[in-house]
Order: C-alpha cells, then structure tokens, then sequence
C-alpha cells in the first residue's frame, strides 16, 4: 500500500468542512506521517463552497494542493459540481446523498454514497454530517485507522466543545461501519 | 500516541519563533493573509513580559518597529502586499540609521488590493531595497512551516549582527498551510539576551545607564555635510558586501541533472513534487532553491551552470529570473535559463509546474 | 565642551552675580534657527523642565522632520530621527521597549498635525507615556513658507497666494482641544511663547505634560504658539504682537485637560495664569 493520499473536502461553510481537515491531518501527523492541510478562503467561502485539502505521505509533502485529487469528500452539490471532473481517474468521491441528487453522480467516477445528514440526524445532530463522512471516507481510503482519528479529536475540539467528542467518536464510527470493506 | 509535533499554520510558526527566539515587541496592522501572526503573538509576548501594539497603520507599525529597534530591542512586524508598500519609509529609515528590526511579509496577490491567494509579487521590492535611496534588506524565503519557525531566530540573529532590516518572504500558502513543527530552537539560536548585549554601543536608553560618563548619543540617516552622505554610503556598501557571506541554499538531486528548476518559497516545494514525478518517469530534473533571495546565492547557481540548463519557476511576471540570468551570464557554454510564471492568485499544484518543466527538457535534447 | 564642564565655566566668580545662567541639558552650539525664531525659546524651556529634576540622563529624544529636524544636535540627550509625521509612532515603540525612559516628541504643525496627524491621536488616545511638544507657528517653516493645517483663515502663504479660505483649503486646526478630548491624554495645553509672562506660564505646562508621564497617567500633549519672522515677512518684535494678535484670537490659551487636576473640578493653576496673562500679552 503506497503511503500517499491525498483528499479535498468541500461543502457550505458552516458544514465542518475544516474541522475535518484539522481532524484527518492532526491524526496523520499523530500516527506518524507527514501531513499538510490548507484552507482555500476567500470570496469563495461566501456563498459558495468552503473546501480545503490534505495530503498524507511518508516523505516531505511538496505542493499541498492538488489539481486532480486522488479522493474527495462531497458535502454538497455545488462541491460536486465543481469538484467531479478533477477527480483523478481510478480516484474515489465520498458523497453525501442526503444533500446530493444521485442521478448527478458520474458512472465513470467511483463514487461512496452515504447519507450522512440523515445518520447524523439519527445520533440526534445534524452537524455530526462531516464526521460521518469523514468515517466513511476512512473506509473507502485505508490509510488511517479509525481510532487513531477518533483520538486526534481530544487534540482538534475545542476545550469549550469538549463534551460534545464522545458524539462525534460515534458519527466517525457510525459512517466508517456503513460502507462495505 | 502522542507525537512531539505540533499542527501549526505556518503564520503561527513564525509567532511561536518569534516568541521564542526572544523578540519583545510586535506591532503590526491586520491584513490577510496572516492575521494568524499578530492573533497568537497578542497572546504570547504578554505572557513573556514582551509588548504587542496594534498599531493605527502599516506606516505607524513599522515606526514603532525603528524606535523598538533602535532602543536595541528584538521587535519585529508583519503584513502582506499593500501593508509592505505602506512601510517602505521606515524600511529606509531602519537601513540609513542601522537599526535592526524583523518584518514578515505574506505575499498576496497584487498589483494594488489583488487578492489574498498567493503571489511572488514582491520579490522586487524585496531583493532591491523596496524604498528610496540604496538600502537592502537581507531576505529570507521559508518554503514550510517548519521553516518558518526556524527563520524566526535566524532572523534575529542577522538583523542585530548586521543592525539591518531583515526580511522574512513568504506568500498565502506558506502561511496557511498547516504542517507538523517541531517547537525547538535550532542549535545555532543565538540567545536574546546576546542580541541586546552587541547593542550596547549604539542603542537609545538614556546616557545615565551608561555609567557616570555616559554621554548622549544620536541615531540618524540625514548627514547634509559635504561628503558626510556620500561616506555614510561607503560605509553601507561595506556592509551590504559583507552580507554575501550570509547566502543560504538548497539543492535537491542536482548532481546528475540536465534541467536545474530554480524555485523558491512555496513554488519550490510545488516543484519538487513535479520533479519527483518526472524522475520516476526517466528525468534528470534538480532542484535549486534560494533559502536567502538577498543576498542572492549566485555563486553557488553559477558553479551549476556547466552542461545545465535553468528553468526559473516563480509565481509573479517575471523578476527572480532577473538574478539567475545575472548569476550565469557571461559563462562559458550555454547556461540557457528559460522561466515560467505562474499567475498571481493562483493556488498552483504540482501539474501546473509538470507541463512547463517537460517542455524545459524537450528543449535540453 | 561636554554639558558638565560647561556649566562649571560658567559659574560666577566671587563679586559676580549670575543673571541668567546655562543649564547643562542644552548644549553651547549655535542653532540653525532664523534670527527671532522661537524654538530657541522652547528649546530653554525643555531643558529646564528636563534638568530642574535629573531627568535628562533618561531621556530619549524623538525628533521630528521640518524647522525641528535637529533639534538632537542641541539636547544632551540621546536622540533619535524620525521619518516626517511618525515621531509619535517612533515614540511608542522607544517607550514599549524601554518603559523605564522618559520619552518626548517635539514637532512643527506640518509634522505633526498633517502628514503625521494619524500617529499621533492613535498614540494619544492608547495613552502612550510620552510627551509630545507642538510648535504651531502656522506655517511650513523648513521649505519655505506653504500653507500649514494651523494656517489661519486669510493668511498668505506661498502655496495659498490669496489667503487661506475656509471653503477652498478648510478651517486652522485645534489640536489641543481634539487631543484633550481622547481617553488616554492625561494632559492637554495651549500656551504661547510671545511674551514673558506667557512664557512662564509655558514653563509651568510643559513641566505638567512631563509629570503626567513620569506618574504613569498617560499623553502629556503641549501646543506651543510660536513665530515665524523669515516666513511671516516680519521682524521679531512684530512677529511676536502678530501671535498675541491674530492667533491667541483663534488659538484660545489654557489647559484643556489635566487628569492630575484637584477633583475640585477647578481648572488647574497653569489654565488660570493663561487666561489671566492673554489680555495682558495683547495689551503688550
């Protein structure tokens, strides 16, 4: 298995798209790799879609950000419009069809569906959505184990969130279990 | 497991090196792209006893940076693009009167207000003094955000031992970008308490700290004597000779290359990862990276120039080619420098830099 | 001659009677200021008030850029340049790095009140223990006689050839009033320099603009009335009636602020005595 990813996420500020950057690139770095993580801001963020991107790599990370993303996590559809034809060929999008139209879903893209407003509405919070992607996103592109993320949340929430990690643990594990091996 | 690095921006690298390295001032004006710079030293340099100013203006920070410095206190600022024109003055003012600050410019895109995406657009106004009359900063570019913690007490160390501006060169990316850091001073940190000692024959304090001969001093960049300025000026040249002895470099597989891709900042860790890609593919491309862009490492370029060719990578219209071509002209053989600019504002990967560098090659053959 | 040896030549001899005397701040070299300018005058003043107590050895100059550009090169006190209008800025950082110091600016209306008008309400209103020492003389003095921010309605100066006029280049600006209405000057003053008696009362400000900082209560701002005979196109004397004639008028004297003041609410001694002697300098 060749230690490199590399995965943009992308949905409406407000989705938790950075947290789940935060989250996967603290974890990566705790599990010994090297990671980077930018934000693209701006007047993109207004709007439109929020996204960010994260390589993981066993060697010094080069250029942060990818034209051609290997992986993509999906919150959105204007993020699935803008981001489904830069999906590398053989790459794999991570969807959330709770929020998605399936019939937009490209037939030569492979694609995760998981609908994640919906799990995340039945652990009693919508907002858990991010991290029931970013469970199942964890499934689809082995490189991290799924504990090793749920500890990197002690390191990501913030002390006044705190509380709320046990529920988050849950989602990621929640969204992890619901795509097939 | 809990590992000994640090997720960090690299705008908080260069706070939390700066924090450590000693400095004890900040002032600074808020511009994006590194508002995480003066949010997490608000914070620290209080808790150190240190002060932090928001000032009124990019044009007030940097004079409370020469009065901060010429009381011989680490003090530095930072901005971006528009905020860097702004205190060009007072950069001239800090070079004329030799008065050591540290001043952090994220580049943004330009010209004008531009965007917040990342730019090499003020390489110029970097490298050549930026302001009027013949100043020059040293200049370094940190291409990670470990670098970006590291430069900080480099930094320091070259403004006190030069009592000189120096200039820390990095764009959007490398400020946000978040990498593992790992928070220790690198082993040549020179400590902050030596800084303030090789002030004591210049430095602001009032003449009664000077002992009961203590007499007043004065620090000053006008000289209207007849040839007062124009020796004023001779002693600058020395000084700024001087500095060559300060230029720092990388090089990344370029022993057996035929392209030699000359990039700094965050547009050389983007070309790295094309080259290691083309490598793969049967390419002899190499890496040189400018670590200090003043003084420029031309030497060290030139001695690569046999049987090589250049392809200067920046993200601007064109200006560190300037100084590569400078650096090589007159060689014996080719030493043929082509260049790429990737647009300012644009948030560029590695396949924006592959297309350029294999047609580099089809042009080495 | 360095400043102590001076002042120990000057001592009278036995059978002399010293009349007016040196003091060790300012220094014996001739100043570069125009036959009846009144920097000389405020130059004495701010070594008095810095000599009377010790202050001088702790103390850093902030100079200015105009008429005042070197005024470094008559204080025995360590001296600092800075760019035109950012003497305030420079202070601020001198006094974050060296809280132990006694700071002060010294600078033209130009300076001060124009280019630099920024930096210096920011440092006023964040409090900055400095003391900032205002020469009006409502004009540019060092390049030639331009228009000023203090310029009053009517003046001719080389760049408003017809006067000043209220609707084409606005109104002469109050400094001291704007600066005493900011939350961090603990003291604000206008006093002039046209005549004994208000050059007293010059003395008495400028030493409270010294002591609000040295106790910690914040800016120290004093507007100095000046003149500015070669610009003004007038002799000395002249000069010195225009002040008491056509600025006291517009420039109202008196303390507009003194955060020491008695609670009382009664204005401060150096407020009375400005008021008290205006009429008598015009009178003059």
């Amino acid at each position: 298995m060749p230690k490199y990813r590399d995965v943009i996420m992308a949905g409406f500020g407000g989705q938790g798209v950075m947290l789940m950057g935060n989250l996967l690139a603290q974890a990566g770095m705790e599990s010994g790799l090297e990671v980077s993580f930018i934000p693209v801001y701006g007047a993109e963020m207004r709007g439109g879609t929020a996204n960010c991107t994260v390589v993981l790599d066993e060697h010094p990370i080069g250029a942060p950000l990818v034209r051609t993303p290997l992986s993509t996590i999906i919150l959105n559809e204007p993020s699935l419009r803008k981001f489904q034809p830069r999906l590398a060929p053989g790459g794999v999008q991570v969807v959330n069809v709770s929020l998605v139209e399936k019939g937009l879903l490209a037939a030569d893209k492979h694609s995760v569906c998981i609908a994640a407003n919906d799990m995340a509405h039945d652990l009693g919070n919508v907002k858990l959505a991010n991290m029931v992607a970013l469970g199942a996103w964890l499934k689809a592109v082995p490189i991290l184990s799924l504990e090793a993320v749920q500890e990197a949340l002690k390191r990501v929430v913030s002390t006044h969130y705190a509380h709320l990690i046990p529920v988050n643990a849950k989602a990621l594990e929640v969204g992890y279990k619901a795509v097939a091996a | 497991m809990k590992d000994e690095r640090i997720l960090i921006k690299g705008n908080e690298a260069v706070a939390f090196g700066a924090a450590d390295a000693g400095c004890r001032c900040y002032f600074g004006y808020p511009i994006t792209p590194q508002n995480e710079i003066p949010e997490a030293l608000a914070r620290l340099l209080p808790e150190r006893g240190g002060q932090f100013v928001q000032a009124e203006s990019e044009v007030a920070a940097v004079n409370m940076l020469l009065g901060a410095g010429a009381c011989g206190v680490p003090a530095m600022t930072s901005s971006s693009g528009c905020g860097l024109s702004l205190m060009q003055e007072g950069i001239s003012y800090m070079a004329g009167s030799h008065v050591p600050g540290v001043l952090v410019n994220m580049q943004r895109g330009g010209p004008g207000l531009g965007d917040i995406g990342p730019s090499q657009g003020d390489y110029f106004q970097a490298v050549k003094g930026g302001g009027h009359g013949d100043h020059r900063n040293l200049v370094l570019a940190p291409s990670t955000a470990q670098e970006c913690y590291d430069f900080m007490f480099r930094a320091f160390a070259l403004a006190f031992k030069y009592a000189n501006p120096v200039l820390i060169l990095g764009d959007a990316i490398v400020g946000q970008i978040k990498e593992p850091v790992r928070r220790m001073p690198p082993s040549d940190a020179v400590p902050a308490e030596a800084l303030i000692r090789s002030t004591a024959s210049w430095r602001m304090e009032g003449y009664g700290r000077r002992g009961p001969d203590g007499r007043p001093r004065l620090l000053k960049s006008v000289y209207l004597a007849e040839g007062a300025l124009a020796e004023r000026n001779r002693l600058l040249a020395q000084k700024y000779a001087s500095m060559r002895a300060e230029c720092a470099w990388d090089c990344v597989q370029t022993e057996d290359a035929d392209l030699v891709v000359v990039a700094f900042g965050s547009v050389a860790r983007i070309a790295r990862s094309a080259m290691r890609s083309l490598r793969r593919d049967g390419h002899r491309v190499g890496l040189f990276r400018p670590v200090t862009l003043y003084p420029f490492p031309a030497e060290a370029l030139a001695a690569l120039a046999p049987g090589r060719r250049f392809l200067v990578l920046e993200q601007n219209l064109g200006q560190m080619v300037e100084d590569v071509r400078q650096a090589v002209f007159g060689l014996d053989g080719p030493a043929k420098v082509l260049w790429h600019g990737i647009m300012p504002g644009l948030f560029a990967s590695a396949d924006d830099v592959r297309e350029p560098m294999l047609q580099a090659l089809g042009e080495v053959r | 001659m360095d400043a102590h040896a001076l002042e120990a030549a000057l001592r009278p001899a036995d059978g002399e009677k010293c009349v007016f005397d040196t003091n060790p701040v300012l220094n014996e070299r001739l100043t570069h200021y125009c036959p009846g300018c009144l920097h000389g005058v405020a130059h004495r003043l701010v070594s008095e008030v810095l000599h009377e107590p010790d202050l001088a050895p702790r103390t850093i100059l902030v100079a200015a850029v105009g008429c005042a550009t070197f005024t470094y090169d008559y204080f025995n006190v360590d001296g600092l340049e800075a760019p035109h209008g950012r003497a305030c800025a420079v202070a601020t950082g001198v006094r974050r790095a060296r809280p132990e110091a006694v700071v002060f600016t010294y600078q033209g209306d130009g300076d001060m009140a124009a280019i630099g008008l920024a930096e210096s309400l920011h440092a006023a209103n964040r409090g900055e223990r400095i003391t900032s020492i205002f020469i009006n003389n409502t004009v540019y003095g060092m390049t030639g006689g331009q228009m000023a921010p203090t310029t009053l309605l009517g003046q001719k100066t080389t760049t408003t050839p017809e006067g000043r006029c209220l609707a084409r280049e606005g109104g002469p600006v109050h400094l001291a009033e704007i600066m005493a209405g900011l939350e961090g000057v603990a003291f604000a003053a206008r006093c002039a320099l046209d005549s004994v008696a208000h050059v007293r009362a010059a003395k008495k400000a400028l030493r409270r603009a010294f002591e609000v900082q040295i106790q910690n209560l914040g800016f120290g701002f004093l507007e100095l009335l000046s003149s500015c005979p070669t610009n003004w196109h007038m002799d000395p004397v002249t000069a010195a009636r225009h002040v008491a004639e056509s600025m006291i008028p517009v420039f109202p004297l008196g303390v507009f602020k003194d955060k020491a003041a008695a609670p009382s609410g009664k204005p401060s001694d150096a407020a009375n005595e400005s008021e008290h002697t205006a009429g008598g300098a015009a009178d003059a």
